[in-house]
């Protein structure tokens, strides 16, 4: 057959942790994340909005960090743990992001909602541990302590996560309250 | 019949909420299958001409390729369908993208690999791909995609903008854009024998049944379509596109297996719709006293060559304020390019643009405060059918909204505040939108007092039936809660099932009907099950009925009413723009969910700031193709666009509407938004645009 340019039928075993449940499986060296996730362990919780890394929908916190598991190549994550929003809340009860998105109704269709909730929990730790956006006003002030999120930082930091149904404002709302609560907490 | 509220008005979270906040509700491509395969397409390169040759042999030999389909090969469909749904059934191409070809593989990855290995040869032939007044094939259709003829004048407007006191003349230009609904169109499809069973993104089970049905000449009873939720569609998943009759005619080929296609964000900029770009022409001629004496909006907009789509754009200038003489037309270029179909308020979107800041340039012009002269142009009766109003507060809402936005103490001087290096302004704008009943919904109602869902000897429980669909509108909240007031009984005790064709037809989620048809026949179905039975029925009791009839509909104009506040602020260097502060003001009959509502109106200005500030797809006129074709080149607004944004709506009681009293919400928080976002960019810098979206190379 002719060189077509394509590195095809090449597979690789390996384990994917997913929401605390391990799982051994075969993939072709192409496929995702995101796409071993739904396609070969019918875990659909993370959705595919773009598959290129431009809408958030597919967010997943890999090994503890929030990933765009569209853009990671299962082969090169063997042994991780993933996170879905389905595994985020404690022993089948729903995460203070979950409520909070359900009481501020900060979605409409839900197909964003999984990435929106994932990125949420990420981008919080984030800001806890004193990761600057570029909205951070004094970037010389000590940040250890974390980063005082105002709507103006959850809004940037949540920009990576597209909503067409337009449920910012009420993201926003969800977000900062859960963010104040943990502070005050 | 009129229902007395108690679940409607009321904060209702939605039923179907939990699981979707934790990625468990399934839409279309999670239905589970045995051993699916996947469907990848070949698309054409040229925008018209015709396929001559098509290798498939590379493709052919790889492993885990199950077929490729070629318009030779591909099993044929019935004639009597749209132009664009007869997929791989003829060497011509109408469209750059168009299938042409395509893949069944055990994987993605594979059917993707394979796509890329078939080589197809063209003859290609001329086309036309740019929007072009001037051209020789501008034609005026006869009627709009709403049916209302597309042209229509009372008196003489040209006499009358000659003998004004005032007039403003203005052109405004509204880009194509695209729906871009965050779930992907999707179609998982298998074939059971002769029946069809399709999990579909859809707008409308049953359109999307008829559909398949027509194409491939089956009964619609063979044919069925699932669709419990559905991630967005903005119009775009109303109709049904090429994609659905493929997938459907691929799994034709593989009898048994299920087939499953999601495009690609790419590929949803060829095939699936768009909103067309429009060239509006518009005239207003006002006496000393800022009262309209003429109004006239003339339209080119774009169309396809192979299917008239005609945007009912300058519709909205025909019913919005009282002139004494009023022109509306539309004139459309046939392209070689994909269909355009419905996008959120269709018309009233972009024609809202043209009308609106028309409005403003006039209150400019004659000096007059531009919510007062919407004001004094308040009409009596309905300027299009002459009929009195269901109800209308527009005034109310402009009155509101300038309470809210401190707009007696603006100064209404162009480029007059200039803060920490930003020009800042506020605008307003008028919005509305028709009263929709599409007729046809099945709505079925009956009781369950024993098994799974009956409890025993408890209270009933009742089923309620319809086709409707969720696509984020909050259906599923709205249907349950109109059901049990129907019913008079908590909201507890009513179990809807919804987006299935096996619980009969319904209209779409479209129009903004949705509330309006499948509450009124869920209504009907109520009464109908409460006067056989009472309120003490017996297991599997039932009453169905259809959507019925307004009686009121000839008699009365029926339209949501609504005011934007803007403020925008706009860099003195950059020419950069945000908009910091949004305001809606809505008289939209009563509100069933408030919690839902609120969304459904935030959601409609959100995405008419993003037509505001950035949506364009960018169409090569050379090969027919929009070459900004994902989220990284079609700009769409994201979380840090937007600023405050705040909605309220007016107690508004209209008994004339439908049972429940309210009126559709889905669209009207994207008619005017623009707008006023331009009308107070104006008032900001001085600077008129008169083009979406307004980028900063308008203020340098
Ligand atoms: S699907 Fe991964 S970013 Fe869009
Ligand atoms: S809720 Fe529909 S895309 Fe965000």
């Amino acid at each position: 057959m002719a060189d077509t340019g394509y590195l095809s039928g090449v597979h690789a075993d390996l384990s994917l942790t997913v929401d605390g449940r391990r799982h051994e499986l075969t993939v072709d060296t192409r496929t995702t994340v995101l796409d071993a996730l739904r396609e070969h362990l019918d875990i659909t919780s993370a959705k595919k909005g773009c598959d290129h890394g431009q809408c958030g929908a597919c967010t997943v916190l890999l090994d503890g960090r929030r990933t765009l598991s569209c853009l990671s190549l299962a082969v090169a994550h063997d042994g991780s743990e993933v996170t879905t929003a389905d595994g985020l809340g404690a022993d089948g009860a729903l995460h203070p992001l979950q409520e909070a998105f359900l009481a501020h109704d900060a979605y409409q269709c839900g197909y964003c909602t999984p990435g929106q909730i994932c990125s949420a929990v990420g981008m919080l730790e984030e800001a806890a541990a004193g990761h600057p956006s570029v909205v951070t006003s004094d970037l010389g002030a000590d940040l250890t302590a974390g980063v005082d999120l105002d709507r103006t930082e959850i809004a940037e930091r949540m920009s990576g996560n597209l909503c067409r149904c337009g449920a910012y404002a009420h993201i926003v709302d969800a977000v900062d309250e859960v963010a104040h609560r943990e502070v005050a907490r | 019949m009129t229902l007395t509220p108690h679940a409607m008005g009321t904060a209702m979270p939605r039923p179907e909420g939990p699981e979707k906040v934790r990625g468990r509700a399934p839409y279309a491509f999670e239905h589970p299958a045995a051993e699916p395969l996947y469907l990848f397409p070949v698309q054409a390169a040229i925008p018209r001409g015709r396929v001559t040759a098509i290798d498939t042999s590379a493709a052919d030999a790889l492993d885990g390729v199950v077929l490729v389909l070629t318009p030779e090969t591909a099993p044929r469909l019935s004639d009597a369908i749209d132009p664009d749904h007869g997929v791989l059934q003829s060497a011509q191409v109408h469209q750059y993208g168009q299938y042409v070809a395509a893949v069944v593989a055990t994987t993605s990855e594979t059917a993707r690999e394979a796509a890329d290995l078939v080589r197809v040869t063209y003859a290609q032939e001329p086309h036309v791909a740019a929007l072009d007044e001037d051209s020789s094939e501008l034609y005026g259709p006869d009627t709009l995609v709403t049916g209302a003829p597309a042209d229509d004048t009372r008196g003489d407007p040209d006499a009358a903008l000659a003998g004004a006191a005032v007039t403003v003349r203005a052109t405004y230009r509204t880009p194509m854009e695209h729906h871009e609904p965050m779930e992907p169109h999707t179609t998982v499809a298998v074939w059971e024998g002769e029946r069809l069973v399709v999990h579909e993104a859809t707008q409308a089970v049953s359109w999307t049944r008829q559909a398949l049905a027509g194409a491939f000449g089956l009964a619609e009873d063979d044919v069925d379509v699932v669709a419990p939720h559905v991630g967005g569609g903005f119009g775009s998943k109303g109709g049904t596109h090429p994609n659905t009759v493929l997938t459907a005619l691929v799994a034709r080929a593989v009898p048994g297996r299920t087939v499953k296609y999601a495009l690609t964000r790419q590929q949803m900029f060829d095939l699936v719709g768009y909103r067309p770009a429009t060239i509006q022409h518009v005239a207003l001629g006002a006496d000393a006293d800022g009262r309209l004496t003429a109004i006239t909006h003339d339209v080119v907009e774009q169309s396809s060559r192979i299917q008239e789509f005609v945007e009912p754009t300058a519709a909205f200038s025909r019913g919005m304020y009282e002139a004494g003489a009023r022109r509306t037309t539309h004139r459309v270029a046939p392209l070689d390019i994909g269909v355009p179909t419905y996008m959120r308020a269709p018309g009233e979107a972009p024609g809202s643009f043209g009308a609106e800041c028309a409005m403003d340039e006039l209150a400019g012009a004659l000096g007059v405060d531009p919510i007062e002269l919407r004001v004094r142009n308040e009409p009596e009766v309905d300027p299009e059918q002459g009929l009195p109003y269901s109800s209308r507060n527009l005034v109310a809402c402009l009155r509101r909204g300038a309470e809210r936005f401190d707009w007696s103490r603006r100064d209404p001087t162009p480029r007059s505040r200039l803060v920490d290096g930003w020009w800042h302004g506020t605008g307003v704008a008028a919005a509305s939108f028709p009263v929709v009943r599409f007729p046809g919904s099945e709505a079925r109602v009956r009781a369950a007092r024993n098994g799974a869902l009956g409890n025993g000897a408890g209270a009933p429980r009742y089923v309620v039936e319809i086709a409707a669909s969720d696509i984020g509108q909050g259906a599923w909240a709205a249907l349950t809660a109109i059901a049990a007031d129907a019913l008079d009984v908590p909201v507890e005790r009513i179990d809807l099932a919804i987006g299935d064709t096996a619980f009969g037809s319904a209209s779409p989620a479209g129009g903004s009907s949705g509330t309006t048809s499948w509450g009124a026949a869920i209504t009907e179905a109520a009464e109908r099950f409460r006067d056989k039975y009472g309120d003490d029925p017996d297991d599997g009791d039932e009453a169905d009925a259809t959507t019925p009839d307004n009686p009121w509909a000839a008699e009365y104009a029926m339209h949501a009413y609504g005011a934007h506040f803007a403020e925008v602020a706009v860099h003195a260097d950059t020419g950069e723009i945000r908009v910091p502060r949004m305001l809606g003001v809505f008289a939209a009959g009563r509100i069933v969910n408030p919690l839902t509502a609120r969304s459904q109106f935030l959601g409609g200005m959100t995405m008419g700031l993003s037509a505001a500030l950035h949506e364009e797809s960018v169409l090569d006129d050379r090969f027919g193709h929009v070459v900004n074709r994902d989220f990284a080149g079609y700009h769409i607004a994201t979380c840090a666009d937007v600023g405050r944004m705040d909605v309220e709506w007016l107690d508004e009681d209209d008994p004339y509407v439908n049972p429940m009293g309210s009126k559709g919400i889905g669209e009207i928080g994207i008619v005017g938004a623009a707008a006023a976002i331009a009308n107070a960019a104006h008032h900001a810098t001085g600077v008129r645009v008169r083009s979406l979206p307004i980028t900063l190379d308008a203020f340098l």
